[in-house]
């Protein structure tokens, strides 16, 4: 019973929190090319490495 | 003929294109303000396809001077470019030297789909609660009791709080919106369910019962709204794909004004008697009366004509006719409002009428379903009440019944089914525009197809090239390739690799044909008064009377006889839907000889030629009355009204905007084959809906006896629940897997290439 006291709120919070990340994502606009994210992995940045 | 001569300068900027670009004006009517000098345009851009694509877009636009940035969106095939200043960045034409053809998209229809989030949203807290819930239901069917149990009950009321209000949102104001007017739909049965569930599993849980159907309540939305979504997802795809494609109304014209000043207005703001100048490639907004110039126009949208008209002033032309080869100055004689494109509007909403009686399988269900339930679960209050006198223990089983019978599997089995051959629908090029659509195509017993632009491509093809002296048709390639009529482009697309002829001077004269001069003699490509001018008509019989010459000097060498092109896959597609017990007929505007010829070809039942907008619809609802339900195909403005009237209609993607938003259907491929494929997959789907909704009622059968001699724990109402509605989803996706095999892979081969075409064509 005890253990229960605080596993059952971790165990929410994390839920929670997972819950939280995938509504930032969403409104954040990540979902909105699900095509594009995946054929933009194969694009080389022109990053300049000359530091 | 001076007043034309600013036409001309613009149509020079378009020659190489074969298409209509947009001007900068019409971009920049299109664009709009971010504030603070920032632009942000947004071009549909259908050949998109990989990561090179984008790179390759992204860098490009990104260079062009005034760019702020660039952003290609795969999912869409969009690119939202931002730009600054007064002058628009010519990043169309960039596009098109990468070898994209780009269209401009509506910034006013570009709204976020607030739907679509609002329900991601639902789903996602639905989800958790119902995972949450479940974990501590599982803990409490395992054996915790007593104030362990009491505990878990207390939190699982807490998580189902947020799911029942954010998530079952949905379903009370859908279940409210149509108790209000009186009907009965899938939500009413699942709002009372949920309710009741959660009610008295919070009544139980204050009064340390022992069963709780929290996890039941919120499990039950969780399901629902994920075939929810997954229909609208597939709904706004096709909205968006037929959206994407390239606006076929003027958008706006040049105005030119008393003191000679030019103006671009949007279509809304002109007026009759104000001078339009019209570039060759561009669509006449208004109707009009030619003011000067003379050219060649193409009516095949408005009217079903399949050849170009030439033109000349005091001709008059309707709006959405092409203007094809040379500069014209109008005067319009209607407003927009007032112009043919509007009056079809107003027929079109006079024809809806017979699909707006259509009512959907489930919600034909539902109005049987939910009262049987409903009258269930209170008989079995009241019998339980009469047997035993204990009404927690009525109330308990009667809300168990609810329960049991709440709609988990009939909700999903028509959305999933339709979802599935949606999915299919569109992997071959079609899109549907919502589920209905597929119930209606699987009833139809009649096939109306347009002829001009649907059974044809509307463009001509060459079909004497073969009797053509090679070299002389190489010439008239080299001519043909200066100008953008259809018979030119159809000569240039022959002979189109080795146009090596050098011509002097190249001149094309609108309405007649191109004339050249090379070492020495004159070469003339067009109508045969005006090229063979030394010919007499009678002399020349071994070439025909009228149609197209190559003419030397004056002297007739070659004739060219040209037929309009079928659809690829017209005489099979045919074919097949007679072999699915259809009947096919032809209506046209165009003459009754070029209706015979198609008609005899393509082996079509039976045919009217010469109609005007209105006699289509006569004809369809003269075909409803005695009863066929028929399905119309169709492209131009002028089969609009009949597309609507219609029990259900497919028109293609290069149809009319107008037409593309009065059709069920639209399929993006150039193959008319769609139409049969689409007729398959609907009847398939209708069978497994069909199924489906018997496995839902079997299950019902099944459980109900159960729950009313008040055996149903949680636990069983759990299973059964989950059982059903997998047994429902893995039915559905059988469609998926029949048949799937040769005409998918041959068809993504020839993706891209299509799709190009597409975009040339149109």
């Amino acid at each position: 019973m005890t253990t229960l006291a605080y596993l059952i709120p971790v165990a929410l919070f994390l839920g929670a929190l997972g819950l939280g990340g995938f509504l930032w994502a969403l409104k954040s606009g990540q979902y909105e090319d699900l095509d594009g994210a995946a054929e933009r992995v194969l694009i080389d940045r022109e990053d300049k490495l000359d530091c | 003929m001076s007043c034309c001569a600013p036409g001309a300068e613009m149509a020079l900027d378009l020659v190489n294109t074969g298409s209509v670009l947009p001007s900068t004006q019409e971009i920049r009517l299109a664009s709009r303000s971010l504030g603070d000098d920032l632009r942000q345009t947004d071009l549909s851009v259908p050949t998109v396809h990989c990561a090179a694509c984008i790179q390759a877009i992204e860098t490009a636009l990104g260079k062009l001077e005034n760019v702020e940035d660039a952003r290609v969106n795969l999912s869409t095939k969009r690119v939202a470019v931002r730009w600054r200043g007064n002058e628009v960045p010519p990043f169309v034409a960039a596009l098109g030297r990468l070898g994209y053809q780009a269209h401009l998209f509506e910034a006013d229809t570009d709204a976020k789909d607030k739907v679509l989030s609002e329900l991601i949203r639902a789903v996602a807290v639905a989800g958790f609660a119902a995972g949450n819930i479940m974990l501590l239901s599982v803990s409490v069917w395992s054996g915790a009791d007593g104030a362990t149990r009491d505990l878990f009950h207390w939190v699982s009321a807490l998580i189902a709080i947020p799911a029942l209000a954010f998530a079952g949102g949905i379903f009370f104001k859908s279940a409210w919106n149509a108790l209000r007017h009186g009907r009965m739909n899938m939500d009413v049965p699942i709002a009372v369910g949920v309710s009741l569930a959660y009610a008295m599993s919070l009544y139980e849980t204050v009064t340390h019962g022992d069963h709780a159907y929290f996890d039941a309540s919120v499990s039950l939305l969780f399901f629902l709204l994920i075939g929810r979504t997954l229909d609208h997802v597939m709904r706004e795809r096709a909205r968006t794909a037929v959206k994407g494609l390239s606006q076929l109304a003027a958008r706006g014209a040049m105005v030119l004004r008393g003191d000679g000043a030019r103006d671009y207005l949007p279509v809304g703001e002109i007026e009759p008697g104000m001078q339009l100048l019209i570039a060759a490639g561009e669509r006449i907004p208004v109707d009009g009366k030619i003011a000067c110039g003379t050219s060649d126009v193409d009516c095949s949208l408005v009217s079903g004509e399949s050849t170009p008209r030439s033109v000349s002033p005091e001709d008059t032309v309707q709006a959405g006719v092409l203007n094809l080869t040379g500069p014209l100055t109008i005067e319009a004689t209607a407003a927009a409002k007032d112009s043919f494109l509007a009056e079809m509007v107003r027929l079109m909403e006079a024809a809806e009428g017979g699909r707006a009686h259509y009512r959907r399988i489930a919600d034909r269900v539902s109005a049987l379903y939910a009262p049987v339930v409903h009258l269930t679960a209170f008989v079995t209050f009241v019998g339980w009440m009469a047997a035993t006198g204990d009404w927690h223990r009525a109330m308990t089983i009667a809300i168990a019944v609810l329960i049991i019978t709440c709609p988990c599997a009939l909700g999903l089995a028509v959305p999933i089914v339709q979802v599935v051959a949606a999915r299919r629908l569109f992997e071959n090029g079609i899109m549907v525009k919502d589920g209905s659509a597929m119930e209606r195509l699987a009833t139809i017993d009649t096939a109306v197809f347009d002829k001009t632009g649907t059974l044809t491509l509307g463009q001509p093809r060459l079909v004497n090239a073969a009797s053509i002296d090679p070299a002389m048709l190489e010439i008239a390639a080299g001519l043909a390739a200066h100008s953008r009529h259809p018979y030119s482009k159809a000569i240039a697309g022959l002979a189109a690799s080795s146009s090596q002829n050098k011509f002097d001077k190249v001149t094309e004269h609108p309405g007649f044909g191109i004339e050249a001069t090379a070492a020495g003699s004159i070469w003339r490509l067009g109508r045969r008064g005006w090229a063979g001018w030394k010919a007499r008509t009678g002399g020349e019989g071994r070439h025909g009377y009228g149609g197209t010459v190559l003419t030397e000097n004056g002297m007739i060498v070659a004739s060219f006889v040209f037929e309009d092109a079928l659809r690829v896959g017209a005489r099979t597609a045919i074919d097949q839907l007679h072999n699915a017990g259809l009947c096919v007929e032809m209506l046209s505007g165009d003459t009754a000889k070029a209706c015979s010829e198609v008609a005899d070809v393509l082996g079509v039942d039976d045919f009217v030629p010469c109609l005007l907008p209105s006699g289509k619809v006569e004809r369809i609802e003269t075909l409803a009355r005695d009863g066929h339900k028929v399905l119309m195909v169709g492209d131009g403005l002028n089969d609009t009204p009949a597309l609507s009237a219609a029990h259900v209609s497919i028109a293609p993607a290069t149809a009319a905007d107008i037409g593309r938003n009065a059709a069920d259907f639209v399929f993006l491929r150039e193959s008319l084959l769609a139409v049969p494929l689409a007729l398959d997959v609907s009847r398939k789907a209708g069978h497994l809906i069909r199924q489906n909704i018997a496995i839902a009622i079997v299950y019902n059968a099944v459980a109900v006896p159960i729950a009313i001699l008040g055996h149903v724990t949680p636990l069983i109402a759990a299973i059964a629940m989950s059982a059903s509605s997998l047994l429902v989803i893995g039915n559905a996706l059988r469609l998926q897997n029949s048949r799937q095999s040769s005409p998918a892979k041959n068809v993504r081969r020839d993706r891209r290439s299509d799709i190009t075409k597409l975009a040339q064509s149109s």
